[in-house]
């Protein structure tokens, strides 16, 4: 498949994807939409299986002839506890492959496998085979007709590869041959895994900053309340214990976890084996495959950089670090980009507080900046429009190029300014505009928790209300401004705010006109 | 999203509080959530082997007989070898592949030879095959042979045996106990 072939088949899937984002929106309000939240609920269901776990494993007993007794009177516990615990293990494991499986998609629909988010699909790749892993292993442990199977399963598997000399299966022959042992090396698979799994994550979010670990608070009482009703309604329960002379006749597969094993039944081991690698090696290869040029990195610019780490916070990417300045003045930092790290978001520009278009010098030269949207020229193409807008006050739009589109916004009165994201207006650009002509502002950006870079629509929301800096100077008239975070496809809500604003303008002047393609004074 | 700012207007498509409306589809979303969960961790049930079918595993693992055997050096062959070598004894390092016949009334179920391992095979060889039979009595034969030396031992075994549904067979080789084994 051609890699244009390939980009049109994710843009039509992205489409996909997004209509469903936005019916989850108009469920769970933008900001707790579980699936702009996949990794952070992928965690909490980490989270919730080490908890687990841990109460499991003081209960459980290690070995062959004890281990389906322990487990099988968790059932007897008082107050349901057992169930409970049992129930949310297994449950959170189901819930962490499909949401596992949810986030992978849902970021090679963003197109997030490539550039400098590439180290975060390629560190990815193995936590998800980590997480299956695990997950299997887990099964083994209860000793009943079902870890019989899955662990046969898998030795045999294995087999297909010439690994050992003595085939792993031959383990399972007898009650003789299968010994404590054998069930040390499950117990490895089951806490050892998760506990890799726990360091490729670490590895996975290395170059991230400001990580949710957990999804918001009313997203994260959602999930575990469904999860105990779940392990309470649906208890987990054992089948027969392990007989090694007998194969199980029927078997409650949890399809989520164990679908390698029917699938192998059916075709063979080879076949599933080279479904599973190269399953590992296209996801591997992906950020590989794109010829897309990479977007320019932020660039610093050593006489104008005070040294304020103001970017250097605020880069949700890590991309900036802060070195001691060359001019060597004690205490005196200077802020140094990883271009192997930039997205190219624009967010550290949107932060410097030298971005302000209101310096005397005619070019605008700012201590951090993107080259291929700079803020010179921002505010080179804002004083032009202001000039030459066909309405004596215009309302000036900051678009994300990522959110919805304004290009069919309705009337002659919008200026409009596309910008890499949100984040990269520094909110003096609103004083500018509106000291300048500017009937009123209208920024726009991603839904809430939706931005393409992660964090750009909420420092741009809390720059212009003033809890984060450089925040909106004290002087401007806020009634004249107007937030609206609109996702792609959200224009008409785009619409809607700059027509909220209109009459909001028309209200505080007597002056104005009623037609909205004429002048808002 | 905060605001300390109340005159600037934030407009999102659903920043409007949570009606009854809302409340149930969630409602509805978690529970679509949780019957996923609730059917596929348990259903459909699966059946790894037939109804009245049974299994008979072949599984041998061992290291094979020298290929050749081993012969004493002369004496001009040992005085060309440093004095630390001078091993009377040389013994070829190759082992012989396994290899085995089941027949199960009298039809050829199983025919494979497996390699030694290792780069100069002299390594362990093993079998492992399943073979999916129908429950009942069967007539079992089996060929088994480690030496590819002229004149070596095949050991061969027959028996009847009668398998119930599910019923696991496992055919080993145990030298100790006069090979072939059927358990």
């Amino acid at each position: 498949m051609s890699s244009h072939s390939t980009c049109g088949f994710r843009q039509r899937g992205l489409k996909g994807w997004e209509t469903v984002e936005r019916y989850f929106d108009s469920t769970f309000g933008a900001a707790q939409n579980p699936l702009r939240h996949l990794g952070a609920i992928g965690f909490l269901a980490l989270w919730l299986l080490v908890a687990s776990g841990v109460v499991l494993y003081a209960l459980f007993d290690t070995s062959v002839n004890g281990a389906w007794q322990s487990v099988n009177d968790l059932a007897s516990l008082p107050l349901g506890v057992g169930r409970l615990l049992r129930g949310m293990h297994r449950y959170a494991a189901d819930l962490l492959a499909l949401v596992v499986i949810l986030h992978v998609l849902r970021e090679w629909l963003h197109g997030h496998a490539y550039g400098a988010r590439r180290f975060h699909w390629l560190t990815g790749v193995p936590a998800l085979v980590l997480c299956f892993v695990g997950a299997i292993g887990g099964f083994w442990l209860a000793w009943d007709q079902l870890s019989q199977y899955s662990a046969l399963s898998t030795a045999e598997w294995l087999d297909a590869l010439p690994l050992l000399a003595s085939p792993l299966a031959r383990n399972f022959l007898s009650s003789a041959t299968f010994n404590d042992r054998m069930f040390s090396l499950f117990i490895f698979v089951h806490v050892g895994v998760p506990l890799l799994l726990l360091f490729s994550l670490w590895f996975h979010i290395q170059r991230l900053a400001h990580v949710a670990m957990l999804p918001p608070r009313r997203l994260l009482l959602g999930v575990i309340l469904t999860l105990s009703l779940l392990a309470l309604a649906r208890p987990v329960i054992s089948h027969e214990p392990a007989v090694l002379g007998q194969v199980p006749a029927e078997l409650r597969l949890d399809w989520l976890l164990l679908w390698l094993h029917p699938l192998t039944d059916a075709t063979s081991r080879g076949f599933t084996l080279a479904l599973a690698a190269g399953a590992v090696l296209i996801l591997l290869a992906l950020p590989f495959l794109s010829r897309a040029p990479r977007a320019p990195a932020a660039v610093v610019d050593t006489e104008n950089c005070s040294g304020c780490t103001w970017c250097f916070v605020d880069c949700p990417y890590a991309a900036v670090i802060m070195v001691p300045h060359p001019d060597r003045r004690p205490g005196r930092l200077l802020a140094q980009v990883d271009t192997d790290l930039c997205t190219s978001c624009g967010i550290c520009a949107g932060a410097c507080p030298s971005s302000t278009p209101f310096r005397a010098a005619s070019q605008l030269v700012t201590g951090i900046d993107m080259p291929h949207l700079r803020i010179d020229t921002l505010r080179r193409n804002l004083r032009a429009q202001l000039a030459t807008s066909p309405v004596e006050r215009p309302i000036v739009v900051f678009s994300c190029q990522h959110g919805a589109s304004p290009a069919n916004l309705p009337g002659h009165d919008p200026s409009v300014h596309v910008l890499l994201c949100a984040g990269q207006l520094p909110p003096s650009f609103v004083d500018y505009a509106l000291t300048n002509g500017a009937a009123g502002v209208l920024v726009a950006a991603c839904c809430d928790g939706g931005c393409e870079f992660r964090l750009g629509e909420r420092w741009m929301a809390q720059r212009l209300t003033r809890q984060r800096e450089p925040g909106l100077r004290a002087r401007v008239p806020l009634e004249r401004l107007q937030l609206v975070f609109a996702a792609p496809g959200d224009d008409d809500l785009l619409g809607k705010a700059l027509h909220e604003l209109r009459e909001r303008l028309r209200a505080m002047s007597s002056s104005v006109s009623m037609n909205t393609d004429e002048i808002v004074h | 999203m905060k605001s300390s700012t109340e005159p600037i207007k934030a407009s999102t498509l659903r920043s409007g509080s949570a009606g009854p409306a809302k409340w149930l589809g969630q409602f509805f979303l978690y529970g679509l959530f949780a019957l996923f969960i609730a059917v596929f961790a348990h259903w459909p049930p699966y059946h790894p082997i037939g109804e009245g079918e049974a299994l008979i595993k072949v599984s041998v693992a061992r290291l094979g007989q020298p290929v050749g055997e081993c012969r004493r050096l002369t004496e001009e062959e040992l005085a060309e070898l440093p004095p630390n070598m001078r091993d009377p004894v040389r013994c070829p390092r190759e082992r012989s592949p396994l290899s085995m016949e089941v027949h199960v009334n009298d039809a050829r179920m199983l025919e494979r030879v497996a390699q030694p391992g290792g780069l100069s095979k002299d390594g362990a060889a093993a079998i492992y095959e399943r073979l999916v039979v129908p429950a009942g009595e069967h007539r079992i034969s089996v060929r088994f042979n480690d030496d590819v030396r002229p004149g070596a031992k095949v050991y061969e075994h027959e028996s009847s045996v009668a398998l119930v549904p599910g019923q696991v067979l496992v055919i080993d080789f145990d030298a100790d106990n006069d090979g072939i084994v059927l358990q």
